[in-house]
């Protein structure tokens, strides 16, 4: 058998395998994004089977598959969203921030991972997954709830933060001092400030550009100028992704509709396939000694979430079984984690353990927050009927 | 009353109006032009009793049911002035003589002295009906009348 054979068959047993874990966690109402870790775990470096066969695609796939997770990320929330959402609500966005960064650099400093890694691991316990949150939202029917777009709200500054984070990790994951670090960050910060003016004013001319009446052509054209941003991004040291992110955000109105739509399928391939490559070059004999801290970072970062959601809740004049919803909303961590995780472990600067330590993590949190969010209402009624609470 | 419109980021925009009784009652539009009727909740004001997912078809033939009444509060309205004339709403049923007839054929203004109105058909108002509209199953036919001549005319449409 020749390797492209090898590979063509192997290819074959990893999408069809993801195929059928991904309906198992339909029927059970999750995400599908553990499942796949897992996967990857299971057929990785010191898993039960060696996929060797796979690495070239995989490698170039996973790079695609973050590309368009990120570029579908900035075309979730219009720029006029993103500037709304920072006008209305920036100071419950200042809160999330602090409360969920600060265990994930804590606990990464007190394994001696060092600023780097507590930089990684801040964004890995800070970022919710805005795909896991708004699909639980709609499965329990909570779109016309008061506190919702409170929830959402959040999520859109968590967007915009992401903008400025990323070209911030990978300017310290590149190794630049902390001068360095500081013009990356006024420099980002600069970069954002633009695109988003750009977007609100002249989003219609970026569309135009990539806009055809063609779905075919579009999906090449856009395909094409997400590739080429990202490829230009990364030349010029502010990562790939970053650069999708922002052409993600430029892009406006129906366009970013259509985007969003006719990208979908392809985002669903790359970036399953950018889930097991993580999951393949994470050792599984390394989670138990980071089991521990996953549980309890896992533990404190749900309470986090939930004070962050209980006080913006709160601030909009809504109930106490409201403020709980939307704190226990949050709690949900999926695919940008991982592909904070994923930039880190692929650009060396960190120990392999944190790959090991983020899988867990969002293991734990991807599972565990869809099902909070659905029964800290029963649990939320329980305490509230218990006459004068021990919380008040 | 005001209808509050919400932008919902990522998923679309809540359009909702606050009844007399304190309850909220609206719509959410997906993106994709989905709509979602949502019901507040009498006990937890800020969450939703039900969340029900509509298609286009529903939400037009749920939209005109509910403007329906609102109609024939209005002709009704009009007819308030003329003492003795009211209007009432007449179902065809399975087993009315006038089902894939027309209009005409029920001889109704010679029979009774009322009119034909208007004629309900899956969610859409056929309005000043002609005599050679064909009456189907299904439809509310409104007539103006009087008492007695109203009387005559559920006696013609709905003998068997």
């Amino acid at each position: 058998m020749n390797s492209t054979t090898l590979s063509l068959i192997q290819l074959g047993i990893v999408f069809f395998g993801l195929g059928a874990l991904g309906r198992l966690a339909g029927m059970i109402g999750m995400s599908p994004v553990p499942l796949y870790l897992l996967g990857g775990l299971a057929f990785g470096h010191g898993g039960l089977i060696d996929l060797a066969g796979i690495n070239d695609f995989g490698h170039i796939a996973s790079e695609i598959g973050v590309i368009l997770l990120l570029l579908m990320l900035g075309l979730e929330y219009t720029a006029t969203e993103l500037v709304t959402g920072l006008r209305q609500s920036w100071m419950a966005g200042v809160l999330d921030l602090v409360l969920n960064m600060v265990p994930g650099a804590a606990v990464a400093l007190m394994l001696g991972w060092g600023p780097v890694g507590a930089l990684v691991m801040a964004g890995v316990t800070y970022i919710s997954s805005s795909g896991i949150i708004a699909k639980v939202l709609g499965d329990l029917g909570r779109l016309g709830n008061r506190e919702t777009p409170v929830v959402l709200s959040i999520l859109v500054l968590e967007d915009l933060a992401m903008a400025a984070y990323l070209p911030v990790l990978t300017a310290v994951l590149a190794g630049v001092s902390l001068a360095g670090g500081l013009t990356a960050v006024g420099i980002a910060l600069v970069v954002v400030t633009a695109v988003l003016v750009l977007a609100v004013r002249f989003g219609h001319l970026v569309s135009t550009i990539i806009d055809s009446p063609d779905r075919e052509s579009f999906l090449l054209k856009l395909l094409g100028a997400a590739l080429l941003v990202a490829g230009l991004a990364s030349a010029l040291q502010v990562s790939a992704a970053v650069g999708a992110f922002l052409l993600g955000i430029a892009i406006s109105g129906a366009t970013a509709h259509d985007a969003a739509r006719v990208l979908e399928p392809l985002r669903d391939l790359f970036a399953a396939m950018f889930f097991v490559v993580f999951g393949l070059n994470t050792d599984p004999t390394s989670i138990p000694p980071v089991l521990g801290y996953a549980l309890l970072l896992g533990l404190v970062t749900a309470l986090t979430k939930i004070a962050t959601g209980w006080w913006a809740a709160r601030r909009q004049g809504i109930g106490h079984l409201g403020r709980a919803r939307a704190g226990a909303a949050l709690i949900a961590r999926g695919e940008f984690s991982i592909v904070i995780a994923g930039l880190a472990v692929a650009s060396g600067g960190v120990p392999k353990e944190l790959a090991a330590l983020a899988t867990t993590y969002v293991l734990i949190m991807a599972v565990f927050g869809p099902v909070v969010a659905r029964y800290i209402e029963p649990v939320a009624r329980t305490l509230q009927r218990r006459p004068a609470a021990a919380t008040a | 009353m005001k209808i509050e419109e919400t932008p919902l980021p990522g998923i679309g925009v809540r359009r909702e109006l606050t009844l007399a009784t304190g309850r909220r009652v609206g719509v959410v539009t997906h993106r994709d032009g989905q709509a979602e009727l949502i019901v507040s909740r009498t006990d937890d004001p800020d969450a939703c009793a039900a969340s029900i997912p509509l298609t286009a078809e529903e939400s037009a033939a749920l939209g005109a049911l509910l403007g329906h009444t609102q109609l024939i509060a209005q002709l009704s309205a009009e007819q308030e002035d003329l003492s003795g004339v009211t209007t009432h709403q007449f179902p065809i049923l399975h087993g009315t003589p006038f089902a894939g007839r027309t209009l005409g054929d029920t001889q109704m203004r010679t029979r009774t002295g009322t009119s034909v109105v208007a004629i309900l058909r899956k969610g859409k108002v056929l309005a000043s009906p002609r005599p050679d509209q064909d009456l189907l199953v299904g439809d509310i036919v409104v007539i103006v009348g009087t008492d007695a001549g109203l009387a005559a005319a559920a006696n013609i449409l709905h003998s068997q």
